[in-house]
C-alpha cells in the first residue's frame, strides 16, 4: 500500500505547488475589484467595477500601456523577421563568421539584463542618440532576435533537409521552395516565438529602464506609481494581459492538437515558458 | 559551383547521341575523400538502369549530382545532349525518389503529388487529371485526402514514386527507394516498380546496394566500388562473366582459384592451378599473369569417379549442409583452397551420400569459368 499514499503526497504537492504559483495573480486580478479606501489598494475596502469601466482613469498610465503594446509589436515583428532569416542562415548554410555569430547570438540570453541595459545606454550615449521610443524597440529586439533564433533553429535543424531539395527537384526556386515547404513547416515555432517575444517585451523593466529616456512604458509606470501606490487601474490592466497571454496560449495548444490529430500523430505542443506580463 | 573548365570535349562522342544522361569525368571529392572518381557513365533512354555497390562507394553522391544537389568538382553532366552542370535542380528535367521519401508532412497525398505540376503553369484542371492517373498506375487511388504520417511504409514509397512521375521527366532517379521497407513488401513493389517503369517508358536510374533487386530490375547494372565503376553489363554478364574480383564478389558468391596461364588453342586457354591441377576456360577470356579463376558454386559438381572433358579439382569435403531447396558443401583442395559447392536437392531424403571428411572429385565444364586478374585483398 505503498503507492497510494505516494501518489496522494505528490497531488498535495502539487496542489501547494500550484497555490504557492497562483495566489499573486489572484490577488492581483481580485484587487482590480477593490474599491480602497485610501492611495494605497492593499486593503480589501469592498466590491467596485469602476476600474474596469475606466480604466485609464490614471493619468499617464493609457500612454505607458499603449507603449509598451506597440513597443512589443514592434519589437516581435523585427525579431521574428530578422531571426527567421538569421536562423535558416545558421542551419542551412555555411559562411565565413557562422561559429562566431551562432554564438554571438546567443549572448543576449546569457548576459544579466542589468549589464545588458547598462552597455546600450552607454552605446546609444556615446553614438549621441536621444533615448526613447526608437531606442526602447531596438533594445527590445536585440534580446528577442535571441529568443526567435533559438527556437526556430531548433525547429529546422529536426527538420528534414530533403524536404527543401524535394521541393526545388520538384521545380521551386528557393523562394518558392521557402514559401511553400519550409515556412508551413517552422510555423509553429514562428507562432511559439512571436507569443515568447511579444511577453517578454511587455513584461521588460530592467533593460527598458536603462534606454526609455522620457518614455514610458506599463513596467516603468507601475514602477513609478509604487511608492506613491499602485491605482486598481493597474490590476485591471495586468489581469486583461494575463487573460491575453493565456488565451493565446490556448489558442496555440488548441492549434498544435487539431493539427496532431489531423496529422494522426501525437505532435507534442511547443512549450512555452510564459510569464505572464505583470510587473515586478 | 563545379569547374567545367575541363570540358572542351565536342559534344559529338557516340555514347551521347542515344543515353540520356552522360557523367563525363566527373569527380566528387569531400575534403581529403574522393567520393565519386573520374566517373564516365552513359544511361541509354527509356531502360531501367541501376547502380548497385556496397554502402559508401559513391552512389548516392553520383545520383545527387544528376538531380543538381552536389557540385561536381571536375567533370561534366548531360542530360539530353545539354551539359547542365551548372543548373540548379529546380531547372533539371529529372525527378529523384528519394530515400527517406522526403514527402511534405503538411500536405496531403493530392497536393505532394501535384507539388511540381504547380510550379509550372498548368490548369488546375489538368492538374488534377494527371494526378488522378498517376494515383491510379501507383494504386493510390483514394488516398488523396491522407497525409503522409497516415501512410503505410509502402504508400510513402509509392507517394514519392508519383509525386517524380507525374511530371513526367527525362529521367527518374530513385536512391534506394526500397531500403526501408520489409522484404516482402520490397519483393512486391520491385515487381511493381518495374511494371511502372514498362508502361512509362521513363529512364529509371535506381540506386540499390542489393544485388537482387538490381538483378531482378534492371535491363542494365555499373557495378560501383570506391567512387568508379568496377564494370557495367546485364545481370547475365555479370553473374557468368565477372571480370573483376570485386564484381565476382559482389554478386553472387564466387569460388576463386589462383591459376597460371600455360597454353591457348582457338577454342580453350589452360591454366596451372597452383597445387599443380590443369583446367581449362574459354579462350577468349585468357590473360596473362597473376590470375584467378572463377567459377559459381551451382556450376560445380561433387562426383567419385573421373569423368570425360571436365576441369577436375580434388578435394575433401569439410562441411555439408543440407538447405531445404539445396545441399551446400565446403571442399577444401590440397591447395588449401575452400570451395563452395551448391547442388539441387534432387535426391530427397534418400540423398546425402557425401558426408564430411569424403575425398571426393570437384568438376565443372570448362566454359563456366570466368578469369579476374588476382588483387591483393580487397573487400568483397
Ligand atoms: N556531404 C558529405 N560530406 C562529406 N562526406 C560525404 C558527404 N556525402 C557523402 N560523403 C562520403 O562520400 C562517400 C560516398 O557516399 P555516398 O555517395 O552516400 O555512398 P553510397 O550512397 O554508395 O552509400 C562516403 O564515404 C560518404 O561518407
Ligand atoms: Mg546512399
Amino acid at each position: 500500500m505503498k503507492r497510494p499514499v505516494r501518489d496522494w503526497l505528490l497531488g498535495l504537492w502539487s496542489v501547494a505547488a500550484l497555490v504557492y504559483l497562483f495566489i499573486p495573480i489572484v490577488v492581483v486580478a481580485a484587487f482590480s475589484f477593490n474599491d480602497p479606501a485610501g492611495r494605497f489598494n492593499l486593503e480589501w475596502a469592498g466590491f467596485t467595477l469602476e476600474h474596469w469601466q475606466r480604466p485609464f482613469a490614471v493619468e499617464g498610465l493609457g500612454t505607458a500601456f499603449r507603449n509598451s503594446l506597440l513597443i512589443a509589436a514592434i519589437s516581435t515583428a523585427l525579431a521574428v523577421l530578422l531571426g527567421t532569416f538569421m536562423a535558416l542562415a545558421l542551419v542551412r548554410y555555411r559562411f565565413v563568421g557562422r561559429g562566431p555569430t551562432d554564438f554571438f547570438v546567443f549572448l543576449p540570453l546569457a548576459t544579466p539584463e542589468v549589464v545588458l541595459g547598462a552597455a546600450l545606454l552607454g552605446l546609444f550615449i556615446t553614438m549621441g542618440v536621444a533615448t526613447g521610443f526608437v531606442t526602447v524597440v531596438i533594445a527590445h529586439t536585440m534580446f528577442n532576435v535571441a529568443y526567435v533564433v533559438v527556437t526556430i533553429k531548433a525547429r529546422l535543424q529536426g527538420m528534414d533537409t530533403h524536404l527543401e531539395e524535394a521541393a526545388a527537384d520538384l521545380g521551386a526556386n528557393e523562394w518558392t521552395a521557402f514559401r511553400k515547404v519550409t515556412l508551413p513547416l517552422i510555423a509553429p515555432g514562428l507562432a511559439a516565438a512571436a507569443l515568447l517575444s511579444f511577453a517578454l517585451s511587455v513584461d521588460d523593466f530592467v533593460i527598458t529602464n536603462f534606454t526609455a529616456g522620457q518614455t514610458s512604458t506599463f513596467p516603468l509606470f507601475i514602477y513609478g506609481a509604487a511608492r506613491q501606490g499602485v491605482p486598481p487601474q493597474v490590476n485591471v490592466l495586468a489581469t486583461i494581459l494575463l487573460l491575453a497571454v493565456l488565451g493565446l496560449m490556448a489558442l496555440n495548444v488548441l492549434a498544435q492538437r487539431r493539427r496532431a490529430r489531423a496529422d494522426g500523430a501525437a505532435v507534442e505542443p511547443a512549450r512555452i515558458a510564459v510569464q505572464p506580463g505583470l510587473a515586478q | 559551383m563545379g569547374a567545367t573548365a575541363v570540358t572542351a570535349t565536342p559534344k559529338s562522342e557516340p555514347a551521347a547521341t542515344d543515353a540520356d544522361i552522360v557523367l563525363r569525368g566527373v569527380t566528387k571529392r569531400f575534403g581529403d575523400l574522393t567520393a565519386v572518381d573520374a566517373l564516365d557513365l552513359s544511361i541509354p533512354r527509356g531502360s531501367f538502369f541501376a547502380l548497385l555497390g556496397p554502402s559508401g562507394c559513391g552512389k548516392t553522391t553520383t545520383l545527387r549530382m544528376i538531380g543538381g544537389f552536389e557540385d561536381p568538382t571536375e567533370g561534366t553532366v548531360l542530360l539530353g545532349g545539354q551539359d547542365v552542370t551548372d543548373l540548379p535542380p529546380f531547372k533539371r528535367d529529372v525527378n529523384t525518389v528519394f530515400q527517406s521519401y522526403a514527402l511534405f508532412p503538411h500536405l496531403d497525398v493530392q497536393r505532394n503529388v501535384a507539388f511540381g505540376l504547380e510550379r509550372r503553369k498548368l490548369s488546375k484542371h489538368a492538374v488534377r487529371e494527371r494526378v488522378a492517373q498517376v494515383l491510379e498506375l501507383t494504386q493510390l487511388t483514394g488516398m488523396e485526402k491522407r497525409k503522409p504520417n497516415q501512410l503505410s511504409g509502402g504508400q510513402q514509397q509509392r507517394v514519392a514514386l508519383a509525386r517524380a512521375l507525374v511530371n513526367r521527366p527525362r529521367a527518374l532517379l530513385l536512391d534506394e527507394p526500397l531500403g526501408a521497407l520489409d522484404l516482402r513488401l520490397r519483393r512486391q513493389l520491385q515487381i511493381e516498380l518495374k511494371r511502372i517503369q514498362t508502361d512509362v517508358g521513363l529512364t529509371f536510374v535506381h540506386v540499390t546496394h542489393d544485388q537482387e533487386e538490381a538483378m531482378t530490375l534492371a535491363d542494365e547494372i555499373a557495378v560501383m566500388s570506391e567512387g568508379r565503376i568496377e564494370q557495367r553489363g546485364s545481370a547475365t554478364d555479370l553473374y557468368e562473366t565477372p571480370r573483376t574480383q570485386f564484381v565476382a564478389n559482389f554478386l553472387g558468391l564466387s569460388n576463386l582459384i589462383d591459376a597460371r596461364l600455360t597454353g591457348r588453342d582457338p577454342r580453350y586457354a589452360t591454366y596451372e592451378t597452383h597445387d599443380g591441377a590443369t583446367v581449362r576456360a574459354p579462350s577468349e577470356l585468357a590473360r596473362d599473369g597473376a590470375v584467378r579463376l572463377g567459377v559459381r558454386p551451382e556450376k560445380l559438381e561433387i562426383l567419385t569417379e573421373q569423368p570425360e572433358g571436365m576441369n577436375v579439382l580434388r578435394g575433401r569435403v569439410e562441411v555439408a549442409a543440407f538447405l531445404g531447396v539445396s545441399l551446400q558443401y565446403v571442399v577444401r583442395t590440397p591447395g588449401g583452397e575452400e570451395l563452395t559447392v551448391i547442388e539441387q536437392n534432387r535426391a530427397g531424403a534418400n540423398g546425402g551420400t557425401v558426408g564430411p571428411g569424403r575425398d571426393v572429385l570437384l568438376a565443372w565444364r570448362p566454359e563456366h569459368p570466368f578469369v579476374v586478374d588476382k588483387e591483393t585483398e580487397h573487400a568483397g
